[in-house]
């Protein structure tokens, strides 16, 4: 090739890169007009076109000030990049997938469970994939297992990431894979939300699982988040260290979810951009904004453009912050000591260049001990999410007399209940099989005697007295119900139509029938009616037994979102509590159980830090206390948008509540009523083992508009029906409200756990 | 099936409507919400789940129910002097008429000539082998079922019953549903035209399709 010819090869290259920057830039800004990059842009393009017939330095002479023009206008965007062009910036098509850390990152590594589109779900990608260190001058190698959503290069059915439930429990099969193997697992996010569709299992109900599993599994894991969404993320993402690209986005919702809500925009409008750049900045998505509240724990520096696919020295960042990350989970399981000193070491070493060299090699497999010790912190640092994000009474007396209560109610129920209650049982097994075998010894000696009593004396055979034990005596309900609770709606003198009566041919309701003896349910076809949740705290539970306890901890806007603070004080005023989240002791019919219930009427029953803190603490008594815990959702919306990412780790949070307390022996029920969606469905309310519905009442992960909005498809009408929620086994049956308390009772006494104190 | 055709078709080309007659379902006050000309438009989606144009309010015991469209039509013969006042169930409000398009029409005329075949049971039914085959070198039209002769294979729970044509003679002219579908018990699966009438049926047809302007 002749000299001329290679410089002519070479601007068609310089020209490509440049018209590749160029609209790395335009994709940023979400237009053209910044700048005339889209006059550069045409520039670019005619020069490609005018390659041949343009002087060789003329030619190179343009392309210098086209660079320079480029390179200004990147320096620009860079100095000042806002939280929406960051997520253009994650959404771009030039940004690094899972595939090219798989290629750059590790040294070799071997695709699970599909390939291309020829996959169980080709939005999540998993690979069996080796990673090696050099420690001086010998190479030692460790096998991980790669999990991580997959957007591909803009084809169709990569799904831009977003992952089907079946792609989420190939992720949950290969972590299940990895734990068998002992090998740690390295999780990489890349997703915009979960796919919202219903089909088997559902899409929140896999997320649930996946979280739940993850709560216990005894292997090291870290994830990288370059495009966190919501519960999406959340499915492969409660490791025990989270990193972050400084690029990426980590969210509640997406902003234009957000700006939809924030904006009440209708279906099928436009969103206004600067809405969506409101919205993008109040949700605080940023990886500093992030670290400022802890749902991560550290960030992996990008160029100041992001990195992109051809990015080599990022991956390198990469990998050497993967190998340390988890060098970091695993030391600490092994050393708290040597772990501190490497952890001030790293410290120390935060913001220089990456080293050639390890100082020192790390083995990655655990002991069964290490293994428990992993479970502990993990537990402990997702516990500790989001504290401090919501008001609680910081009086120092207050406080004490509280920790001083717990305390002593602790010790009294380990006294009683794990001290005395085991001694106690195995002093009455001992009784019973000595009285057992005295028994059948005196019968030897009196059977004789009673054969030839019976046979000279007959007996008529009286029917024997059937005692079930366990079971208390039942007043008769008029005895009990002669000062009912009636619903305030049934003071209204008019009558509804049933939203049946097409269809079952419903005569109209008289409102104070319907409220007061019919309960809201409609006699003919039997529609529930939303009731207040007051009608459930009066009458689900003995009377006078409900004892409300942490009702001091409140909400509050932990980051700063525009207009919320106002919308806050109102609910608040409004309904008289602090948080959408009651939690308390009661009794059914003489069974003491611990409840917490979310109600509609607060934020539309959403999740922030106080409703976690209170479920956390909730799970927490049950379990000290061994009673059961039952969790009925009145309603609740998903996680609460205007508490970000903080809202979205209290669905692992309270996970791993649940998980602790199943696994002391608990039984915990979840019983869900008029619209149960979202993040709470997906996490700590899906994961129960024991879940049901009430009559009419709606389950799911996305109400219509964002599956129709995502999917480019309508949902039938009963989709998130309570019927198709036991057709696909996410509900264990559905229960009628007027027999809600007994059916409630005989929950508590045929499922569970253990350790209950009755049991 | 004595049904003179040309009548019929005649009687489609004069009035090519459906009038339907829209009543109070029950006492109360009524209060129109449409004009007398206005088109409106009956359920829609997949699942008719969106509801069509709300038509009036009747109001009965402060229960202020919204009446939609159930048809597509317009609005004609309006009873303005009964706006705001109480009236008795079953008064005539107005009534939608509703323009029959071409398949519409041939849908009725077929009603009234074929003769039904329906599903005796909720199952997944089939063409037997050999009626496939006799479709499949002739056109379903020219297609001769006899009555007690082996026309349909109704598979339930893995069993597979074969079921007897049980009707009037005829040729075989339109098949209702697709191969292996699950159809519910008297859904229509079958419609046979009379000999006699076959031609003329498929003569009408071709000429509403062809001729006729909507």
């Amino acid at each position: 090739m002749r000299i001329d010819q290679i410089h002519m090869a070479d601007s068609g290259k310089l020209l490509s890169q440049l018209a590749d920057r160029i609209l790395y830039l335009i994709d940023i800004k979400g237009n053209s007009e910044y700048g005339n990059i889209g006059d550069l842009l045409g520039q670019v393009q005619r020069l490609r076109q005018s390659l041949f017939e343009i002087k060789e330095s003329d030619l190179f002479e343009e392309i210098d000030r086209v660079e320079d023009r480029v390179s200004f206008l990147e320096d620009r965007v860079a100095e000042k990049l806002s939280p929406a062009e960051i997520v253009n910036i994650v959404r771009s098509p030039q940004r690094f997938t899972l595939m090219d850390i798989l290629e750059n990152v590790y040294d070799s590594y071997t695709e699970l469970g599909g390939e291309g589109d020829c996959n169980i779900d080709p939005a999540i990608g998993v690979a069996r994939a080796s990673i090696s260190r050099r420690v001086k001058n010998r190479l030692y190698s460790h096998q991980v297992m790669v999990i991580g959503h997959e957007k591909g290069r803009g084809e169709e059915y990569r799904n831009a990431g977003c992952a089907r439930p079946w792609g989420n429990n190939k992720a949950l099969k290969y972590m299940r894979v990895a734990e068998t193997e002992g090998i740690p697992i390295h999780f990489y996010i890349f997703t915009p939300g979960s796919y919202p569709i219903e089909d088997y299992p559902g899409a929140a109900q896999q997320i649930a699982r996946n979280l739940y599993v993850m709560t216990k599994l005894k292997v090291p894991m870290v994830s990288f988040i370059s495009e966190g969404g919501s519960g999406g993320a959340e499915a492969i993402g409660a490791s025990g260290l989270r990193l972050m690209g400084s690029r990426g986005y980590y969210s509640v919702i997406s902003p234009e979810g957000a700006a939809a809500i924030e904006g009440k925009i209708r279906e099928g409008e436009k969103l206004p951009r600067k809405l969506l750049e409101h919205c993008a900045a109040q949700l605080k998505i940023t990886a500093e904004d992030n670290l400022k509240l802890g749902t991560i724990d550290r960030i992996i520096q990008e160029p100041p453009l992001g990195a992109r696919r051809d990015d080599f020295p990022f991956f390198r960042r990469l990998r050497y912050e993967m190998l340390r990350a988890t060098d970091e989970v695993v030391l600490k399981t092994k050393n708290f000591r040597a772990f501190r000193a490497y952890a001030l070491k790293r410290q120390a070493e935060e913001g220089k260049d990456v080293p050639e060299d390890f100082d020192l090699f790390i083995s990655w497999s655990l002991t069964d001990l290490e293994k428990e010790r992993l479970l502990e912190f993990r537990f402990k640092k997702y516990i500790e999410l989001g504290k401090g994000y919501f008001i609680e009474n910081k009086n120092i007396l207050t406080q004490g007399i509280r920790k001083t209560k717990l305390f002593a109610s602790r010790t009294y129920y380990d006294l009683r209940y794990g001290l005395l209650r085991p001694h106690h049982r195995n002093v009455q097994k001992v009784i019973e099989e000595v009285s057992g075998e005295g028994s059948v010894f005196l019968r030897k000696v009196t059977e004789p005697v009673r054969a030839a009593y019976d046979f000279v004396f007959p007996q008529p055979e009286r029917p024997s007295k059937v005692i079930r034990s366990g079971e208390p005596e039942r007043k008769s309900i008029f005895a009990e119900e002669w000062d009912p609770y009636v619903s305030p709606l049934a003071n209204e003198d008019c009558t509804v139509t049933c939203p049946n009566a097409a269809k079952h041919g419903c005569l109209d309701l008289w409102v104070p029938d319907l409220y007061g003896e019919f309960c809201g349910v409609c006699p003919n076809c039997g529609h529930h009616f939303p009731l207040e949740y007051q009608w459930y705290l009066e009458n689900l539970f003995d009377k006078n037994s409900v004892r409300e306890f942490n009702a001091h901890i409140a909400s509050c806007n932990p980051l700063g979102f525009q207009g919320y603070s106002v919308r806050l004080k109102k609910d608040i005023k409004h309904t008289g509590r602090n948080s959408s989240i009651i939690t308390f002791d009661a009794e059914v019919w003489g069974l003491r159980l611990v409840v917490a219930m979310l109600f509609s009427n607060f934020r539309g029953g959403t999740v922030g830090a106080a409703e976690g803190e209170k479920f956390i603490r909730a799970c927490d008594i049950a379990s000290t206390t061994r009673r059961p815990l039952l969790a009925y959702i009145h309603s609740t919306g998903g996680i609460r948008i205007h508490e970000g990412t903080l809202g979205v780790v209290q669905m692992p949070k309270c996970t791993f509540g649940v998980r602790e307390y199943n696994d002391n022996g608990g039984l915990y029920i979840v019983v869900y009523d008029n619209n149960s969606y979202a993040g709470p469905v997906a996490s700590f309310l899906g994961c129960s083992l024991y879940q049901f519905g009430i009559r009419s009442s709606r389950i799911g992960f996305a109400g219509p508009r964002v599956i129709r909005e995502t999917t480019g498809q309508d949902v039938p009408p009963d989709y998130h029906s309570a019927k198709n929620a036991l057709r696909r086994g996410h509900i264990q049956g559905i229960w009628d409200r007027r027999e809600f308390k007994k059916n409630l009772y005989d929950a508590l006494m045929t499922l569970g756990g253990p350790n209950l104190y009755y049991r | 099936m004595d049904i003179n055709l040309n009548d019929l078709l005649r009687r489609y080309r004069s009035h090519p409507f459906e009038d339907y007659f829209v009543e109070t379902p029950h006492t109360g006050v009524v209060f129109f919400k449409v004009k007398e000309g206005q088109t409106v438009k009956g359920p829609s989606g997949e699942w008719l789940h969106r509801p069509g144009t709300l038509l009036y309010t009747i109001e009965r015991e402060r229960n202020v129910k919204r009446m939609t469209a159930l048809w597509s039509g317009q609005i004609s013969g309006i009873r303005l002097d009964i706006e705001g006042r109480f009236v008795e169930a079953g008064e005539p409000l107005f009534s939608i008429r509703h323009q029959l398009d071409k398949e519409e029409i041939i849908d009725r005329i077929l009603t009234q000539v074929l003769y039904i075949f329906s599903a005796p049971q909720r199952a997944r039914y089939f063409l037997t082998p050999e009626i496939s085959a006799r479709m499949e070198k002739r056109s379903k039209k020219g297609v001769s079922v006899e009555f007690g002769e082996d026309v349909l294979i109704m598979s339930l729970m893995k069993r597979d019953t074969v079921v007897s044509y049980e009707g009037v003679p005829g040729s075989l002219y339109k098949v209702y549903f697709n191969s292996g579908d699950m159809v519910e018990q008297g859904a229509p699966l079958l419609g046979i035209c009379s000999p006699d009438k076959l031609q003329y049926v498929q003569k009408v047809i071709h000429r509403i399709r062809t001729e006729w302007e909507k």
